[in-house]
């Protein structure tokens, strides 16, 4: 995985309310046996009409918002199944960071493993972020996470929390397997102790 | 310290804590399907890494087959690929894989309880939100995403910090005709989609006791759509009686060792629960979804609601949005709403008993002409088991479709689909926009209500047919 680093991109405004995977990347999609290539179908229902044209009034589809690396979204974000393909499409698009109140678990966990940083918000700082990214391409936003700050288009800045392990492996692009492995000898014994004392397993 | 079964499993499968209060947890089951494994196998293929323990790993597909003329193979080509992709990568790394026309074969969620693969006091993990179905069985069971599958294929454990405890307790018993679906309907009405981020749920009660084990795992699945990462329910009498025998059930002196230790699964007196939330179940009506989402529940005797009454900007959106959707007119009386087609089936409700109700329902009626209404079986098991109760002909009588096991227009990622605008009864768990094919409206329902619905050509209160 890259390593995090700092974005200063465009923030499109998504301001639904429990925006579920199901949205993020319909399930026609899922077929696929790779990760890569799905940023296209990216919200594909909303983005798209059935004969494939081009919804204008889509976020993404507006012409200041096309490039933008930054997503704040209504609450509970990323909600419903545990499909990676959502944020493969996020990342693939160019994605880099979503904001909002709260997200589905999975898909906040998912997020990491893809290089996403998502960020939990009071609903204040939320309701901030979507009106600078209203502003369309003039509301560039920088979003630095070694710091855990955010800082809108008019200089103001917002701190955020994240787990500590999680913001190391997202700034060093660390394989979680390759960690795990590490620790070899403990799962081995863990192991051990489980076959005799419940066998059955 | 007293503690909840959550806290108990989690203690017992701690493998590594490290300083930061990350754990790395030990995981007891692998189930895998088709459609988030590939890019997990072909990332161990990368790394030239082996599966750690495929004895500990089960492989089916569910997502893509289909539900009819099996026999001939699947058409669609990219749905065929992903399905031999597993069927292959099974065979590369040594994980038992049911094919297709195995009679085993069914909706994931359902293979692993019929198999006796889930157990209590076990970890299992899916990449697949609905793993919170095997709590029913006092597992701690959750979906995760391809990289985890990934880790778990190589490692066996999985990177986890801990949620917090949540107790759902549902008091008093079921009136008649009101079922799991519509007791886990109803939290989820109440608690809302994210009342459960962050958080396990066990449910308690005397309304949770009383549920046979099939009800149980209809309640734990859709703990997921309350936002919780699992949902549990106690072992006990009923869970060991549903297991014993089970092909991967322990046997002998290790099946009396397991009851002994399952024994000390349920949480102690005085434990501690980070929040409580009560039902009372001796008033629950049939409950169904008028919305496009699963939290937007309502009574069978009450209406779609008016989104000119509601104060706060957003909810009221997104009220109108999802009324635009369901192409629903506010306080439109549910039992109003016609539909076009009824759906049971699921790894939330296609289960035996919820196939009995449902030719209970249907025996010596007709689907209306209006509707047209399919039955999906969840395992192959389950379709031979209905089979020889006779319930397959009832239903084809009354004019239903009778299929082969899937997870068909749950998601519809087979040739099983809603065409644009058209309404669904659906026992499934998913009631979002596109869900069932685009376009497609699916309103949330009890298998007892989608065939009475089907019969009807719109919603009825099956309390009074
Ligand atoms: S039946 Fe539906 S919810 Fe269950 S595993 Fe299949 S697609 Fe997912």
């Amino acid at each position: 995985m890259d390593k995090f680093k700092k974005v200063d991109g465009v923030a499109a405004p998504l301001p639904i309310l429990n925006v579920d995977t199901d949205m993020i990347i319909p399930k026609q999609f899922l077929k696929t046996i790779k990760r890569t290539g799905l940023g296209k179908n990216l919200f594909d229902e909303m983005r798209f009409t059935k004969e494939g044209a081009e919804i204008p009034d889509f976020v993404l589809n507006k012409p200041q918002y096309r490039n933008a690396e930054i997503l704040v979204a209504g609450d509970n974000f990323g909600c419903g199944s545990s499909r990676e393909h959502a944020p493969w499409a996020i990342a693939d698009f160019g994605i880099k960071v979503i904001i909002s109140t709260s997200f589905a678990d999975i898909f906040y966990n998912n997020c990491f493993k893809n290089g996403i940083l998502p960020i939990k918000l009071s609903q204040s700082d939320v309701d901030k972020l979507m009106d600078d990214a209203e502003r369309g391409a003039n509301a560039t936003v920088s979003v630095d996470l070694e710091a855990q700050e955010i800082k809108g288009p008019d200089g103001g800045t917002i701190s955020f929390d994240i787990d500590p392990f999680r913001k190391h492996c997202l700034l060093e692009g660390l394989d979680d397997v390759g960690l795990t492995l590490q620790k070899e000898e403990k799962i081995t014994s863990f192991e051990k102790t489980r076959a005799s004392e419940q066998p059955w397993l | 310290m007293a503690r909840t079964m959550y806290d108990k499993i989690w203690d017992a499968h701690m493998v590594d804590v490290q300083d930061d209060g990350t754990c790395l947890l030990y995981i007891d089951r692998h189930l895998v399907h088709e459609v988030t494994s590939p890019q997990a196998f072909e990332g161990l293929r990368m790394s030239g890494r082996k599966v750690r323990a495929p004895e500990k790993t089960l492989a089916v597909a569910d997502h893509n087959v289909p539900t009819e003329g099996r026999a001939n193979g699947i058409a669609d080509e990219e749905s065929r690929i992903q399905v031999e992709t597993l069927e292959k990568n099974a065979k590369d790394f040594g994980v038992e894989y049911l094919e297709m026309l195995d009679i085993r074969q069914g909706v994931v969620h359902i293979v692993g309880p019929e198999q006796g693969f889930t157990l209590p006091g076990t970890t299992i993990v899916c990449g697949d939100s609905h793993t919170s179905t095997h709590g029913a069985f006092g597992a701690l069971a959750h979906g995760i995403g391809t990289s985890e599958v990934e880790h778990v294929l190589a490692t066996q454990t999985l990177i986890q910090s801990k949620a917090k405890n949540m107790k759902i307790e549902v008091t008093g018993a079921l009136p008649d005709h009101v079922t799991a679906k519509d007791i886990i309907l109803a939290v989820i009405g109440e608690i809302g989609t994210a009342g459960g981020t962050g958080y396990v749920m066990e449910y308690t009660g005397e309304a949770i006791q009383a549920l046979s084990m099939e009800g149980r795992m209809t309640v734990c699945n859709m703990s997921i759509e309350g936002g919780a990462r699992a949902g549990l329910i106690a072992p006990d009498e009923k869970t060991f009686e549903y297991l014993k025998g089970r092909p991967r059930s322990p046997q002998g002196a290790d099946w009396d060792a397991a009851v002994a230790y399952w024994k000390t699964l349920p949480t102690d007196e005085g434990a501690h629960f980070d929040k409580v939330v009560t039902l009372d179940a001796s008033n629950l009506p049939p409950t169904l979804t008028w919305g496009t989402s699963p939290e937007n529940v309502v009574s069978i005797e009450g209406s779609v609601p008016d989104p000119s009454k509601i104060e706060d900007a957003a909810k009221r959106t997104a009220v109108e949005r999802s009324l635009a959707y369901m192409g629903l007119e506010a306080n439109t009386k549910m039992t109003d709403i016609k539909i076009d087609r009824a759906f049971i089936g699921s790894c939330t409700n296609g289960r035996i008993e919820d196939i009995r109700e449902v030719a209970r329902v249907a025996k010596g009626k007709k689907v209306a002409s209006t509707v047209s209404a399919m039955v999906v079986p969840g395992s192959g098991l389950v379709k031979e088991q209905a089979e020889q109760e006779g319930l397959d002909k009832i239903l084809i009588e009354a004019g239903f479709d009778w299929r082969e096991p899937g997870c068909s227009m749950c998601l519809a990622m087979n040739a099983d689909k809603l065409a644009e605008g058209e309404r669904c009864a659906s026992t499934s768990n998913r009631n979002f926009e596109g869900r069932q094919g685009r376009g497609g409206r699916t309103h949330l329902v009890s298998p007892e209500m989608a065939a009475a619905a089907a019969i009807a050509g719109h919603f009825v209160d099956v309390r009074k047919v």
